[in-house]
């Protein structure tokens, strides 16, 4: 709707403003608590809305970690930074490689039970970690994986909803390309590679983005499997930081490292949403 | 360089009661440098054909030789072929260049080879400037152009075209009919060129294969096809308009029809039921003595250079051509036809074949 009413332009402009208010406003007392004192945090009521002056020392602090006024132990944020962008990455890569790989199965090659393959697939969309996540544990515990890279990745890779997004793309690259590439000689594995996986592109980083905060933002699964502290990623390490009972909590440590986790997911959609946008103007088919 | 020989070809999709024979053994004898032309109504069985000999569909029965070599457990790239897809089938995501040199990459030609061999390509088609953009950058005739490109840098022995100028629009298609002819003409390769549309098959054919229903109905050269068709088929899908098929009774010089009895120039071939086939364009307008026929006009449709004067004939209409420079019949006017005896086809009528 293209419209030239002031009235109008103004109120669409305070709903976007109240919009973004509403989303922007938590994070922003995040912040600033990250840049007050955990004295400040607790004893200021209400909180000062104005950023405080131990913003160097609170990320210093929950990055390495260290000792509180209280004499117990601060774990630092920054290996938990590592596993969850190790994790993250593991995930939405092999997720990425895998659906590509089964999709290109399914849609191409003829082999006894391909719908049946298909179907399996697509069921395994109603069974969320949540659902699985007893025998997926029985499974991880007795191959060993408990307190590994494998164990917090490998049970999250398969992906039905990236199969079912491939397999729905690929059915749109029309016949004759395939048989183009025959004639040119092309082996299944080379049509693969130099024709579906740059008309991918676009998907490809479309799922990423998706995949990433994905297995960024896993909780339940790590929070299973984990019991080692140095496999502990960061969205569990948030959650043990907040102490119970009698212990004092370092507020400005847990909100710099909620800020710190924050930081990579919002950098891969920044990222990724120039290619994005790029791979919808110039669609290349 | 390679002659064909199609030896009784057959496609049968699926297996057991559900069947579908699509083709029904077709033989021919293609020899080195020759242009075909295969037509036919759609579903009639002509790309199928085609993408036989190209491997891309399997064979059920008979034998395909390229060159002197059974094809028919062949891949598509060892059968020294290239092929123009309907819609080009360029991959979207290479330049030009790529798109016509991907083949030769994958065949491990050495860089220096390929780039001489697309540069040619190139100059022949005209695509010079064009080589660095994306197939979406292109007009639809431009990319017909890098399809045949991508064909020609194959430099293979048999040249296979699936309907490519269905998607030009009339000038560009007229246009691009007389590339073809005269690439043909300049590279000599044998060439299987499949259409619906009789004119280019009539302009481009050295000899043309006219299939209907899985069959070969007939094969020869335009000039046979249109003078001595094979069929009542044959007769009804090539020529524009089609050819007048009166189904009826002959005896002696006279033959019974739609409820008049009209006078032949010469006797039948045989006595009792036959169809008669006369093209609109072999009418002549006016008195010819022993076979003038005196019919009804109800429509006349002007063209500009011609008019095609519609007759009634019992509950039939006779189509006559007429050169447009000639005074308009009016409606219910009865008019005199000459007809010669060279000009009439005969069909059996259980049959359909060409009598004679």
């Amino acid at each position: 709707m293209v419209e030239n009413r002031p009235a109008a332009t103004v109120l669409s402009h305070l709903t976007l403003i109240l919009g973004v208010m509403i989303v922007a406003f938590p994070v922003y007392i995040t912040f600033i608590a990250s840049t007050q004192t955990a004295e400040q945090i607790v004893q200021q009521v209400p909180m000062s809305l104005l950023p405080g002056n131990n913003m160097l020392e609170s990320y210093k602090f929950a990055l390495f970690g260290g000792v509180t006024e209280y004499g117990s132990r601060l774990q630092p944020a920054l290996p938990m930074l590592t596993v969850s962008l190790i994790s993250a990455l593991v995930i939405a890569i092999g997720k990425i490689a895998i659906s590509l790989l089964s999709a290109f199965a399914v849609v191409y090659f003829r082999f006894p039970g391909r719908t049946l393959v298909f179907w399996m697939i697509f069921i395994t969309l109603m069974l969320p970690v949540e659902v699985r996540i007893l025998p997926t544990y029985k499974v991880v515990s007795d191959l060993g994986m408990l307190n590994t890279y494998a164990g917090l990745t490998v049970p999250l890779i398969a992906s039905a909803t990236a199969t079912f997004l491939f397999r729905q793309f690929f059915l749109t690259v029309p016949d004759e390309l395939v048989e183009a590439a025959r004639i040119d000689g092309a082996g299944p594995m080379r049509f693969f590679k130099d024709v579906l996986l740059p008309l991918s592109k676009t998907s490809i980083a479309a799922l990423f983005v998706i995949q990433f905060i994905y297995g960024w933002n896993q909780y339940l699964w790590p929070l299973l499997m984990t019991t080692d502290e140095s496999m502990y990623p960061v969205v569990m390490g948030i959650k043990r930081m907040i102490s119970g009972g009698d212990a004092a909590t370092e507020w400005n440590a847990v909100m710099a490292t909620a800020m710190l986790a924050m930081i990579p997911p919002a950098l891969v959609v920044l990222l990724m949403q120039r290619w994005f946008v790029k791979g919808l103007v110039d669609t290349e088919k | 360089m390679a002659a064909i020989s199609l030896r009784a070809i057959q496609k049968t999709y699926g297996s057991g009661p559900k069947s579908v024979k699509v083709i029904h053994g077709v033989d021919a004898e293609i020899a080195d440098g020759e242009f075909i032309v295969i037509v036919g109504p759609s579903g009639c069985g002509k790309s199928t054909l085609l993408r036989m000999v190209a491997g891309l569909e399997e064979i059920t029965g008979g034998e395909i030789h390229i060159g002197g070599r059974i094809v028919n457990r062949l891949e598509p790239s060892e059968r020294d072929i290239a092929m123009v897809f309907q819609n080009y089938a360029l991959y979207p995501h290479m330049s030009v260049f790529d798109n016509m040199a991907y083949g030769l990459k994958i065949a491990k030609v050495p860089l220096a080879e390929i780039k001489t061999r697309v540069d040619k390509a190139a100059k022949i088609l005209e695509l010079g400037a064009l080589l660095e953009r994306r197939p979406r950058e292109l007009s639809g005739g431009q990319r017909q152009r890098v399809a045949m490109g991508r064909a020609i840098v194959r430099q293979p022995s048999v040249f296979l075209f699936d309907e490519p100028l269905s998607n030009l629009d009339a000038k560009l298609r007229a246009q691009t009919r007389l590339e073809i002819q005269k690439l043909h003409r300049e590279l000599g390769i044998t060439s299987l060129f499949v259409t619906h549309d009789q004119v280019e098959a009539m302009t481009l054919a050295q000899r043309m294969m006219v299939m209907n229903a899985g069959r070969m109905e007939q094969f020869g050269t335009p000039e046979e096809v249109y003078q001595r068709p094979a069929s009542t088929f044959v007769a009804g899908f090539i020529g524009s308009p089609p050819m007048n098929l009166l189904h009826g009774q002959a005896d002696g010089a006279r033959f019974a029809t739609g409820g008049q009895t009209l006078p032949l120039p010469a006797a039948a071939p045989r006595n009792g039921e036959l169809i008669l086939g006369l093209r609109p364009e072999h009418a002549s307008w006016g008195d010819r003595g022993a076979g003038t026929w005196e019919l009804q006009v109800d429509v006349v449709e002007t063209l500009g250079a011609e008019r095609l004067v519609y007759c009634r004939l019992g509950d039939t209409l006779f189509t006559v051509r007429i050169d447009g420079m000639l005074p308009a019949p009016r409606p219910g006017d009865r008019v005199p036809l000459g007809v010669a005896a060279e000009r009439l086809h005969w069909f059996d009528p259980s049959t359909s074949q060409r009598i004679a």
